[in-house]
């Protein structure tokens, strides 16, 4: 049993717990993640680990309710157990030293984006970061990530808050504007939001690197219910991801297998108690 | 000496009552139901007491068979049960998972005339019986403990059997296992219908009872790796049975649609995770009209029964080669057939096809014929150029074969692997070329059966136990 140590609202919706799990807390390097179950007859579900305490013991998960088990788990407080948590999973972010990096975290895919940029800056790198989402209320860690670049850029949809615009835009300008060339972006989001970033920086040749979410089932190779194609070569995005080289992802297909279970999870939304009407993610 | 002299009374099996195939091929309950105490009698009563006792020989863990069948004869079950539980820490499940017609009842003696005595469903029965009066082996009590500790990597039947075995030795076992439950193919692999989880999750907490430790949710290769085991955690010895868990998937078009599945997801989806009861459980799974299941081996019948019960109308098993070359064991083909099962033999997909929103729709295939036999000494199956043709389908799991899952190897450097990425240990003790590390079970010999990856863990519980006493020096 992994016991809830802190439970803190980022945004509507979206909550970070601080989670008992010490010799996760002591293994985990930025980029990877846990598989969670929140008890019997539950799911697996993956989740990213979004910062560590090794001295505490204690994981930081990031999590948008946007079905019936992350509803679940973002009505837990303080306390409360969750039954299984097993990680860290899937291989580190590679970090070079003293790199120029441009990091591009879109709605909760900042919350993966920061470790790997507080990873880039401990490691005498450069980071340019640019945060997106939809509205105001969505933008969230900006304190944590402005804590870690050198250069934060702000991006809403709807010019509620910093920059009107997408992060593309953003980051069609952080290219130009660079006095030298980034060594890389790392984009973390929405599929359309990684796809985009994907297209704008292939003609480029700009290395660009994605993570991706696609449903999973063991977490450890076993199953192969997150396989996708990259370069042309089936990949199991639980140990050989869950970041690939964006410009070899086939981002169709990635997304039409995230609709696998759409009408059973709107199902199992709709027969439960926390969960109002379900609005899938995609 | 009775022996020989026995009159033959019954020559064949005393048969096993089954659950009618129209009722248990829509539901998950347990196909056979078991010996009553008067048809273990009566069919314990079938062993001649040879003083050969070639039984004993088929069987990987040495049970002695003779004995156990004789106490039934006589009506000690709970004497049966003790003498079964000297050689072996999981009856309920050999008793039914067991190839038997391949071990111990190949060799039996009356098998050369008639049917052989049915060792397997007296072995079931006999442990079955003993849970059901809550008796306990005491094989296991309290043994002196040595004080040295060894860790098991994976809970499936290899590690399980080093596990028990070197507790009762008075080791200090500790199993890490990488799901939430214990049991590995037995518990995400194997169904319900052929082996009900509740009797997996009972012989382990047998284990327990003898003081084995058990740490789920632990992934060996990412939690801790192998060499932390021994230097943060001071384990002096490590068992790896990890299993062949990384499916394959052939290179044709459409294995990437929505509704293909390795049989491992299929399996663990409906098996460990009880997806056939959603939404009262958690985990969905793609509920098909037309099922195909492509292979031939238990994994593939395991596969195509579970699509039935999942409400499939049609389940079909694709195969390569015929009925007579299936690795499958003949019961399970036979119960598959009874409950509906359409077989298609000298068949293979070259592609799978998809509608607009990427589901499986269809699937072709082409006919092939048997060639000359290959080195293994299996004809081998050629395809035949024009023969394509379509299925109508909307779910597809593949269960043909399974390699060796990268986590432990990728993360152990000085741990030696053959071509295919399995571990190389010796045959006779599970050691590796790495100190203190032994191996045993699928991840060694690649996809075999429950019974030799237990034998495997008895052998490697040997070395262990005598590695421990009189550990090489460094260097060795």
């Amino acid at each position: 049993m992994h016991r809830i140590l802190s439970r803190e609202a980022l945004a509507p919706d979206v909550v970070r717990f601080w989670v008992d799990a010490p010799p996760i807390a002591r293994k985990r390097r930025p980029g990877q993640f846990v598989i969670v179950r929140l008890g019997e007859g539950g799911e697996r579900i993956p989740l990213t680990i979004a910062d560590a305490d090794p001295k505490r013991g204690a994981i930081a998960l990031v999590v948008q309710g946007v079905g019936k088990t992350t509803r679940d788990l973002n009505a837990m407080e303080p306390g409360d157990a969750i039954q299984d948590v097993a990680g860290p999973l899937g291989l580190p972010t590679k970090i070079e030293p003293g790199q120029r990096v441009c990091c591009v975290g879109g709605g909760i895919g900042t919350a993966v984006v920061l470790p790997i940029a507080r990873a880039v800056r401990e490691a005498g790198g450069h980071v340019v970061s640019i945060l997106g989402a939809r509205t105001r209320d969505l933008i969230i860690l900006e304190d944590d990530v402005r804590a870690v670049s050198h250069t934060c850029v702000v991006t809403t949809d709807d010019g509620s808050y910093g920059q009107k615009g997408l992060v593309t835009d953003a980051l069609r300008e952080a290219i130009a504007k660079a006095p030298e060339p980034f060594h890389e972006v790392v984009a973390i989001g929405p599929l359309p939001m990684m796809r985009a970033v994907c297209e704008l920086t292939r003609p480029l040749g700009l290395r660009t690197i994605v993570s991706l979410n696609p449903v999973m089932v063991d977490g450890t190779g076993m199953c192969g219910g997150c396989r996708v194609t990259v370069g042309g070569e089936q990949k199991f995005v639980c140990v050989d991801g869950p970041e690939f080289d964006g410009h070899q992802v086939d981002f169709g297909e990635l997304m039409a297998r995230l609709t696998a279970y759409k009408e059973q999870e709107a199902v199992a939304c709709a027969r439960h108690p926390v969960a109002g009407p379900f609005t899938p993610a995609w | 000496m009775r022996s020989m002299a026995k009159k033959i009374t019954q020559k064949t099996k005393t048969p096993m009552p089954c659950v009618d195939p129209a009722v248990r091929s829509r539901a998950f309950v347990e196909v056979a139901s078991g010996y009553t105490e008067e048809m273990a009698v009566a069919e314990a009563n079938r062993c001649i007491l040879c003083k050969n006792r070639p039984c004993i020989a088929g069987c990987p863990v040495e049970i002695d068979i003779p004995k156990f069948i004789q106490k039934v004869a006589e009506g000690d079950f709970e004497g049966a049960f003790q003498t079964l539980t000297e050689k072996n820490v999981l009856p309920a499940i050999c008793g039914r998972v067991c190839p038997q017609e391949d071990q111990c009842e190949k060799l039996c003696t009356l098998g050369v005339k008639f049917e052989p005595v049915a060792i397997g469903r007296l072995e079931r029965f006999v442990a079955d019986r003993a849970a059901a009066f809550g008796s306990q082996s005491d094989s296991g009590t309290s043994p002196q403990p040595t004080g040295h500790k060894v860790a098991v990597v994976g809970s499936g039947p290899a590690g399980l059997t080093v596990a028990a075995d070197l507790a009762k030795m008075g080791h200090s076992v500790t199993i890490f296992e990488a799901l939430h439950e214990a049991g590995g193919v037995l518990m995400y692999g194997i169904p319900e219908f052929r082996l009900p989880k509740e009797i997996v999750q009972r012989e382990i907490h047998g284990l327990e009872r003898i003081g084995v430790e058990l740490k789920v949710n632990h992934v060996i290769g990412r939690t801790f790796t192998v060499d932390d085991l021994f230097e943060e955690l001071g384990y002096e010895a490590v068992f790896i049975g990890t299993g062949a868990g990384l499916p394959h998937f052939p290179k044709i078009p459409g294995v990437n649609l929505i509704g293909v599945y390795s049989a491992n997801e299929y399996l663990t989806r409906s098996n460990l995770m009880k997806a056939y009861k959603f939404p009262e459980t958690d985990t969905p799974i793609v509920h098909g009209r037309r099922v195909a299941v492509i292979g031939g081996g238990n994994t593939a019948m395991d596969a195509v029964r579970t699509a039935l019960r999942l409400g499939a109308e049609h389940a079909y098993l694709v195969y390569r080669r015929t009925e007579h070359e299936m690795p499958a064991r003949l019961e399970e083909i036979e119960h598959a057939k009874e409950e509906g099962v359409e077989i298609s033999f000298l068949a293979a997909p070259v592609g799978i096809l998809g509608d607009d929103r990427k589901r499986v729709c269809a699937m072709r295939c082409i006919r092939m014929e048997l060639g000359e036999p290959d080195a293994s000494g299996r004809r081998s199956p050629v395809p035949q150029p024009g023969s394509e043709f379509e299925i109508d389908v909307d779910v597809v799991v593949f269960a043909v074969g399974q390699g060796a899952n990268p986590l432990i190897r990728s993360t152990t450097p000085d741990l030696h692997v053959n071509k295919w990425g399995n571990i190389c240990a010796d045959a006779a003790t599970g050691a590796t070329e790495k100190k203190g590390v032994f191996a045993g079970g699928d991840i060694v010999t690649g996809g075999a059966t429950v019974i030799s990856a237990m034998g495997a863990g008895r052998r490697a519980a040997r070395a262990i136990d005598v590695y421990l006493r009189n550990p090489l020096p460094d260097g060795v």
